[in-house]
């Protein structure tokens, strides 16, 4: 049981060589394989990031495992990034893989405060891939391009063997320009802090899954994809002093308020009911027995506010077209820090906590 | 996987003598087979696992059983003091 | 969502909370049946927001979890035949077999698809007539009526190479192996919706004469549950022992007719082995003779298996309301759902899996309360 005063008495579980069982089972951490559930955002993509990644490549710049990292290059702060895409299927309701790529690339840097300009997009295409499916993509990443107002600048292309693929990944980098007095990053959440979210979740991954699974919908069900960069520029003026920001795509809105409570050793409180969704998404999310919490977004974003800016943010959201659902979910605490609790829809409350398994593969 | 969810028929039919229809669950559509629910109509709502209807909700029952608790609900506002009166020693 | 969203109205909620508390003079032990009644009672902190008196323990209404370790070694091997496609629920696909489980199988090359429906597996035998499909036919009552459909339309079209691999359990006996268990705790039942929605509950109220104890039909969300829990404390505390409906609005005593016909044709009542139980007499389901063309198990001659369970896995006593999840001192450690020891942590609805997801391995060290608004609520648990 915990203290009194809210003080957590262990950490997050991880494998501890005293357990009293240990003659038999494996410890959870040995897989001497890639699982897909590496992929997943969740507990397990996390490890290996932890584990392998940056103990091999541990800086300064890569130490707060932000969306993007922050240079200084001479009197210019760029930001930087890159990201893969590998979703399946490659068109879907509501965009395809080039759109998708351009537009998560793009926030990933609006993440860090900066003004997105350049991107590079690799290929990696599989033998077999019908041309006219490549022009549409690409004509999909130029017309996601020209609305961001940023260019594509290089690129690189690959061909591997049928079977070798599926039939085509993207791999981006993005550079922008973070403004003087802008300064987000996960490192800056403070206690109090009000937790703001940009509108509806699940309807990525909704869409994308229930293409799979050939689920009918009345009305439209798409994916969010979109750039936030303009939102973000205008939720900055509206507060310069934002502390931090996060596009919540795999893993879903859980995996980013789970990795900023655990990094930073804070507590979240979230209140269910003010986390908005979409009826559609909630119908096949019951159907589907899938925790919305958890499913992918890619046109959202949650943002870590000063209390007394809170109220004047969500205004300036819910000014912006893709802000008009916003709402205020929830606080940063220091009672139970690393834990992220919820507030459930009766009243009660529960731990929210990532699952290790594969949900949803491939969803971005 | 056993999640049984209510949902709406929104049109009924039958296929090679086995009655099937779309139920309808806050705006998505799933094909449900129909055949153990013979008394429930377009504009029922059943109870639906594993693609079949096991059970016609009953609207009436449903009602009448939710107007008891919305009761409770007001005879548990009562004061502190009432409340001691009613609760037996 | 009719039917859903009122049924998690936070004000009836409170209403029953605060009843509950006036009503419960004494502590009491209560069992839900249903894994999918577990999965609810833990995603909405239901057993925290009622007094601590009342103790809820999770029953073993998991058919995922129960399903013997030699009918899982079964479905593999049968799964592992080169021309056999093995279709099951999703659940399945984890369940730890002596040796591994089917989604190892599959990424060996053994082809196994998840369905969501059995007459989906009969559409793939349709499909597929060079080849042979199994369906793993796990569940309580709730899903025999899919399943005999699925057997009784492929003997009425002739669709030969679709067979079933039986493993349905019933509720009653399980109750009664609990009940009948030398360390029992448990004082009243909230007893499983969507199987007596099937087959109605007359046959609890013979339970509840032999054992005297209150059987309360409950549903599935959180209202239909808190009360569920207020009707069957109310019975305890006025020393009454009898079956009541709480989800008046999809069950009758009498069940569903077709669907209890249909059963009847195609499947008769067997002995089974439960998992971490042992043999329970006349408790589950096997084809009758005439639809043996279509019994995996006859068809396929699979010699008995020496099965292996983990000596860590306290599956058993969960499953039968004598330890928790979190009692267990594998959970969250070397039994995650990502490496399951036990089907209890593999099953969506077992009561590790649900424990796990919703965070319970942690909440022994966070504090897991947020301040409840209104204190009036009744004491919760920390």
């Amino acid at each position: 049981m915990a203290s009194s005063n809210g003080r957590v008495i262990e950490s997050s579980g991880e494998s501890s060589p005293s357990t009293p069982f240990a003659q038999c089972p494996l410890p959870i951490t040995d897989t001497p394989e890639i699982l897909l559930g590496h992929g997943s955002g969740g507990k397990l993509t996390s490890r290996l990031v932890e584990q392998i990644f940056l103990p091999a490549f541990r800086n300064s710049a890569l130490e707060p495992l932000d969306d993007q990292a922050i240079l200084t290059i001479g009197n210019s702060r760029i930001a930087f990034t890159t990201d893969s895409y590998v979703i399946t299927p490659i068109f879907f309701p509501g965009g395809d893989i080039g759109e998708l790529a351009v537009n998560g690339t793009i926030n990933d840097l609006a993440m860090g405060g900066a003004k997105p300009l350049y991107l590079s997009l690799a290929f990696i295409l599989e033998e077999g891939l019908p041309i006219v499916d490549l022009e549409r993509i690409v004509a999909s990443a130029r017309r996601a391009a020209d609305r961001a107002g940023v260019q594509i600048v290089t690129g690189d292309t690959k061909v591997v063997g049928r079977g070798s693929g599926d039939k085509i990944f993207i791999n981006t980098t993005g550079i922008g320009l973070v403004p003087p007095a802008i300064n987000l990053s996960s490192r800056n959440v403070r206690p109090g802090d009000a937790i703001l979210l940009s509108g509806t979740i699940g309807d990525h991954g909704v869409a994308i899954l229930s293409t799979r699974e050939g689920l009918e919908f009345e009305g439209a069900l798409e994916s969010d994809t979109a750039a936030l960069h303009e939102l973000a520029g205008e939720m900055l003026q509206a507060c310069p002093e934002i502390h931090a920001m996060r596009d919540p795509t795999r893993g879903g809105l859980a995996a980013t308020l789970v990795e900023i409570a655990s990094r930073q050793h804070l507590g979240i409180e979230v209140d269910e009911t003010a986390i908005p969704i979409r009826d559609t998404v909630r119908g096949a999310c019951e159907i589907l027995g899938l925790d919305p919490i958890l499913v992918a977004n890619e046109g959202k974003l949650v943002a870590f506010v000063p209390e007394p800016a809170a109220a004047g943010v969500l205004a300036a959201m819910r000014r912006h077209p893709f802000g008009r659902d916003a709402s205020l979910i929830g606080r940063v605490t220091t009672e139970h820090p690393d834990f992220v609790i919820l507030r459930t829809p009766v009243g009660g409350d529960r731990v929210l906590d990532l699952p290790f398994g594969e949900a949803l593969p491939r969803i971005c | 996987m056993c999640l049984g969810i209510p949902g709406e028929i929104i049109a009924a039919r039958d296929e090679n003598g086995l009655r099937v229809g779309s139920v309808r669950f806050a705006g998505i559509t799933r094909q449900v087979c129909l055949q153990y629910v013979p008394e429930a109509a377009v504009g029922d709502f059943v109870v639906v696992h594993v693609g079949f209807a096991i059970s016609k909700i009953d609207r009436e029952e449903a009602e009448r059983s939710y107007r008891i608790l919305e009761d409770l609900g007001q005879t548990s506002e009562l004061t502190d003091d009432q409340r001691a009166r009613i609760k037996p020693s | 969502m009719k039917y859903l969203d009122e049924y998690r109205d936070s004000a009836v909620a409170s209403s029953l909370i605060k009843e509950i508390a006036r009503t419960a003079t004494r502590p009491w032990v209560l069992m839900e049946v249903c894994g999918g009644q577990t999965h609810s009672i833990v995603r909405y902190g239901i057993d925290r927001m009622i007094p601590e008196s009342i103790e809820l323990v999770h029953g073993p209404g998991c058919p995922v979890c129960v399903t013997s370790l030699e009918m899982i070694d079964k479905a593999h091997a049968i799964a592992s035949h080169p021309d056999v496609i093995f279709t099951s629920f999703g659940d399945m696909l984890r369940v730890p077999g002596s040796r591994g489980d089917l989604l190892t199988l599959k990424s060996r090359g053994a082809d196994v698809r998840v369905v969501y429906s059995p007459l989906d597996a009969v559409q793939i035998a349709r499909d597929n007539p060079g080849k042979h499909v199994v369906f793993f036919g796990v569940g309580f009552e709730t899903t025999a009526p899919a399943n005999a459909m699925s057997v009784y339309r492929a003997k009425l079209e002739g669709v030969k190479n679709y067979s079933m691999l039986v493993s349905h359990v019933l509720v009653p006996p399980a109750m009664a192996a609990v009940l009948n268990a030398p360390d029992n705790r448990v004082q009243g039942f909230l007893g499983p919706g969507h199987v007596c929605a099937v087959v109605g509950y007359r046959e609890y109220e013979s339970l509840c004469d032999r054992f005297h104890v209150p059987i309360v039909v409950t549903g599935f969300e959180p209202i239909d549950l808190l009360e569920g829990i207020l009707m069957t404390v109310r019975q305890l505390e006025a020393g009454r022992a009898e079956v009541e409906n709480q989800y008046v609005r999809a069950v009758a005593r009498d069940g569903n007719g077709p669907a209890i016909d249909l059963i009847s044709k195609v499947f008769e009542v067997a002995d089974r082995k439960w998992r971490g139980v042992g043999p329970i007499p006349q408790s589950g389901y096997q084809l009758r003779d005439e639809y043996r063309d279509h019994d995996a198990e006859k068809i396929f001659e699979v010699e008995s298996i020496a099965t292996r369970e983990s000596e860590t896995c306290i599956s058993g006593l969960i499953l039968r309301g004598a330890r928790k999840p979190s009692d267990c001192p594998a959970f969250g450690k070397e039994c995650t759902p990502q490496r399951p020891l036990g089907a209890t942590m593999v099953s969506a609805e077992g009561a590790c899996a649900a424990y796990y997801q919703y965070g319970r391995y942690l909440s022994g060290r966070a504090v897991a309360k947020a301040a409840p608004a209104d204190e009036s609520n009744g004491k919760a648990h920390p």
